[in-house]
C-alpha cells in the first residue's frame, strides 16, 4: 500500500481513540439529560474536579492548604502520606456522590418547572463554581495523574503492522486501554439500566416524569442518582484525560469537545453518543491530516462543531435523537 | 409617596406610547441623561474610565444586542465573542484601508458586517432550535476566532498576529491610540450607547419586537398567527450581531487598542455576556444595563476587597472570583429567574403603593 494511505489508516485509528474519549464525555451529558431534561454544561468541569480530587487524595493533600495558610498564616503541605490509586479512586466516588447530593439539595430541587434555558444556565454557573472551588481546594498548578495505567508505544501492533505492510502503526497504550475501559463503562452501564432495579427506575424517568412519579419512583433519589454515575463517568473521564495530558484547568474544554459530539449522535441516545464520538473523532485527525495543511492547520478547534452543524441542518434531531413532535 | 401615576392623564396615543409613562421615571432618566454627558466627563479620570466605565459602556452595547437573539427572540447564542471579534477585524480593516473617513463611520460599517455574518450563522436556526441551536453557535465562534487567527490578511500580515488601532480623531481629538484622553473616549462611547438603546427600546416595542417575542413564546404558534419564522428569526440574527459588531469595534478600537483575538474574544466572552443578560434580565433594555454594570463591578469589588483589604494572593483570589460568580449566577436564577430587571419592576410596583399597601 503506498504511504499515504497507510499514514491516513494510522491517523483514522488514532482518530478512533480520541473518539472513545469525546464519547466517554458525552455519555454523561447524554444520561444527565435523559433523566432530567438538563443540560449539563458542568459535565468537562466535572470530569477536571474529579481528576483534580484523585491526585489531590493519592497525594495527600489537605484540601484549601493554600487557602488555611493565606487565613491563618500557617504552613501546612500535605498530610505527608500517599494513598494507593484504588483507595483514592473509591474516596472520589464518594466526593462526586456527596457533590451529585449537594447539586440536587442546593440547586435543582429550586429550579423545578423552570424553561430548560434557566436550568442550562444554572448548569453553566455550577460549571464556574466548580472550576474555582477545584482550584482552590487543590491548586492550580498542572499535575501528573498516574493510576498505573500502560503508557506509550504499543509494541506489539508496532511490530505486527510493520510485518504487515512494512510500516509500524504508532498507537498508545493508553489510548486502547481508555478504549477497554470505556467498553466496559458502556457494557457496565447497559447492564445497569437493564438488569436492576434502580435501572429500571432510572429509564421510567427519563421515559416520562410524571408517570414515574405516579408509580412511587422518587424523582429526588433518581436525580440524585443519575448524577452521581454521571459523576463516575467524569471521573473515568477525567483520568483517561488526566493520565494522557496532565491535569490541568484544559481538562474542562473536553466539554466543549463532547458538545458536536452530543448534537451529531443526538442528545437523548447512548448509541448516538458513541457512534458520534466516533465519527467525531476519525473525522477530525483526518481533516485535519488531509486539509489541515492547506489552511493553516489547527482546524481540530472548529472542525467538530461544522460538521455537527452542516448534518443538523439536514437531520435536526441528530442521528439516533427522538424526534421532536411540536404541538400548538 | 413621591412615586405616583395617580393624577397623570394620558390624553393622546402619543402620550400612550410613550417608553415612560410615569412623570417620575421620565425626568429619572433625563437626568440620568445629563449627569452622563454633561457632569461625568469633566469628573472621569483615566482609572475611572479604564477599570470601569469604558467597558461597562462597551459591553452594555454587547448585551443589548443578545438580549435582543436571546431574550426577545429566544434564541440563545454562544457565539458573541466570535461576533464581537468580527466587528474588531472589521473595524481594523476599515481603519486601516480608509485612513481618511471618519471612526465612527467605520465602527457602524463594522456592524453591518457584522450583522451580515450574524445572519449567515443564524441560517441554521431555521432548521434547528433550542439546545442544538446553542451548541450550533458555538461552531461560529470556534471558527471565526480560528478565522482571524490564521489567516493574515485579517490582521495585515502583522509578525505578532496582533492588530492596534491606528490613532483616529473626531473633531481634533483623538479616540483610538495611544494620545487619547478619558473623556473622550467616554463620550466616544457613551455616544454610541445611547443611540444603541435608543434604537433597541424602538425597535423591540413595534412590530419587529412583537413578531421576535412571538417566534420566543411559541414559535409554531407565532407562525400560523402569520409571522414569518425565516423573517423574524435573521433580522433578530441581524440586529443582534450589528450591535455586538458595534461593541466589538469599540472594545478593539477604543478600549484596548491592541487585540489578540482567541484571547479578547474567546469563549469566556461569549459566557460573560450570556451572563450579563440573565443577571440583568432577559429580554429588558434596562436588564441589559444592570447586568452589564454588574459583570464589570463584581471583578473590580472583589479584586479592591480580596487583594487589596484582606491581602490575599491574586490566584487564590481569582479562584473564589470564579466561585462567587459562578455561585450568583446559580444564587440569581433560584431566586429570580428574571433578573435585575425584575426586581427594579417589582421595587417599583411597591412604591407605587408606598406607604399605604392596600
Amino acid at each position: 500500500m503506498p504511504d499515504q494511505v497507510l499514514f491516513a489508516i494510522e491517523v483514522m485509528l488514532n482518530g478512533l481513540m480520541a473518539g472513545v474519549l469525546y464519547a466517554l464525555v458525552a455519555l454523561g451529558f447524554v444520561l444527565i439529560f435523559k433523566a432530567s431534561g438538563i443540560f449539563n454544561y458542568a459535565q468537562g468541569v466535572m470530569a477536571l474536579f474529579a481528576a483534580l480530587t484523585l491526585v489531590g487524595i493519592m497525594e495527600g493533600q489537605v484540601p484549601f492548604e493554600h487557602l488555611i495558610n493565606v487565613v491563618f498564616g500557617t504552613e501546612i503541605h500535605g498530610f505527608g502520606w500517599t494513598v494507593p490509586a484504588l483507595l483514592a479512586i473509591i474516596l472520589t466516588m464518594v466526593v462526586m456522590v456527596i457533590f451529585a447530593w449537594l447539586v440536587n439539595k442546593l440547586v435543582l430541587r429550586h429550579l423545578v418547572n423552570q424553561e430548560p434555558i434557566i436550568l442550562f444556565m444554572a448548569t453553566i454557573g455550577l460549571a464556574y463554581f466548580l472550576e474555582g472551588l477545584g482550584d482552590m481546594m487543590w491548586g492550580s498548578d498542572i499535575k501528573a495523574l498516574d493510576v498505573g495505567l500502560p503508557q506509550g508505544l504499543n509494541t506489539w501492533i508496532d511490530e505486527t503492522t510493520f510485518n504487515l505492510f512494512g510500516y509500524g502503526f504508532y498507537i498508545d497504550n493508553l489510548d486502547i486501554s481508555a478504549a477497554i475501559i470505556a467498553a466496559l463503562l458502556v457494557a457496565g452501564l447497559v447492564v445497569f439500566s437493564q438488569y436492576t432495579k434502580q435501572g429500571r427506575a432510572l429509564r421510567a424517568v427519563a421515559d416520562d416524569h410524571q408517570a414515574a412519579l405516579s408509580v412511587g419512583i422518587s424523582l429526588n433519589y433518581i436525580w440524585v442518582l443519575t448524577w452521581s454515575i454521571a459523576g463516575f463517568v467524569a471521573l473515568v473521564a477525567g483520568i483517561m484525560w488526566g493520565a494522557k495530558s496532565g491535569v490541568q484547568f484544559s481538562l474542562s474544554l473536553i466539554a466543549l469537545k463532547a458538545l458536536p459530539v452530543l448534537m451529531l449522535g443526538g442528545f437523548t441516545s447512548i448509541p448516538g453518543a458513541i457512534v458520534g464520538g466516533l465519527i467525531i473523532g476519525v473525522g477530525e485527525k483526518l481533516f485535519e491530516f488531509l486539509v489541515g495543511p492547506l489552511v493553516g492547520g489547527a482546524t481540530e478547534n472548529w472542525f467538530a462543531y461544522v460538521l455537527a452543524l452542516i448534518f443538523l441542518v439536514f437531520r435536526p434531531q441528530g442521528l439516533f435523537g427522538e424526534r421532536l413532535i411540536e404541538r400548538v | 409617596m413621591i412615586y405616583r401615576e395617580a393624577g397623570q392623564y394620558r390624553t393622546s396615543y402619543l402620550d400612550d406610547g410613550q417608553t415612560f409613562p410615569i412623570r417620575l421615571d421620565r425626568w429619572a432618566h433625563w437626568l440620568l441623561i445629563a449627569v452622563a454627558v454633561l457632569v461625568v466627563p469633566f469628573i472621569i479620570n483615566d482609572y475611572w474610565a479604564n477599570a470601569i466605565l469604558l467597558p461597562f459602556l462597551i459591553y452594555a452595547i454587547a448585551a443589548l444586542g443578545l438580549n435582543i437573539l436571546t431574550g426577545y427572540c429566544g434564541q440563545v447564542s454562544l457565539g458573541t465573542g466570535g461576533f464581537m471579534a468580527v466587528g474588531a477585524y472589521a473595524c481594523y480593516k476599515l481603519m486601516t484601508s480608509f485612513p481618511d473617513i471618519s471612526i465612527a463611520i467605520h465602527v457602524v460599517l463594522a456592524g453591518l458586517i457584522t450583522a451580515i455574518v450574524g445572519i449567515l450563522f443564524g441560517l441554521p436556526s431555521l432548521r434547528i432550535k433550542g439546545f442544538y441551536l446553542a451548541v450550533a453557535t458555538l461552531a461560529a465562534q470556534f471558527f471565526l476566532v480560528w478565522l482571524f487567527n490564521r489567516v493574515p490578511w485579517f490582521y495585515n500580515y502583522s509578525a505578532s498576529g496582533q492588530i492596534s488601532a491606528p490613532e483616529r480623531t473626531i473633531f481634533g481629538l483623538p479616540v483610538t491610540g495611544p494620545e487619547t484622553s478619558a473623556a473622550v473616549t467616554y463620550l466616544f462611547c457613551l455616544a454610541f450607547v445611547l443611540a444603541s438603546a435608543w434604537i433597541c427600546r424602538n425597535l423591540t416595542r413595534g412590530a419587529l419586537g412583537r413578531k421576535w417575542m412571538a417566534i420566543r413564546d411559541m414559535d409554531i404558534a407565532a407562525e400560523i398567527i402569520g409571522v414569518n419564522p425565516l423573517h423574524a428569526k435573521l433580522t433578530a440574527f441581524g440586529v443582534s450581531s450589528f450591535f455586538v459588531g458595534i461593541a466589538g469595534a469599540l472594545f478593539f478600537s477604543v478600549y484596548l487598542g491592541a487585540v489578540e483575538v482567541g484571547e479578547a474574544f474567546g469563549i469566556n466572552k461569549s459566557f460573560l455576556v450570556l451572563f450579563m443578560i440573565i443577571i440583568g434580565g432577559l429580554g429588558s433594555i434596562l436588564g441589559s444595563f444592570l447586568g452589564a454594570a454588574f459583570m464589570v463591578l463584581l471583578p473590580v469589588f472583589l479584586k479592591n476587597v480580596l487583594t487589596g483589604g484582606l491581602g490575599w494572593p491574586t490566584d487564590l483570589a481569582a479562584h473564589l472570583e470564579f466561585m462567587i460568580v459562578g455561585g450568583l449566577i446559580v444564587f440569581f436564577l433560584i431566586v429570580e429567574p428574571h433578573g435585575l430587571a425584575q426586581l427594579w419592576r417589582l421595587l417599583k410596583e411597591k412604591l407605587r403603593l408606598w406607604p399605604f399597601p392596600h
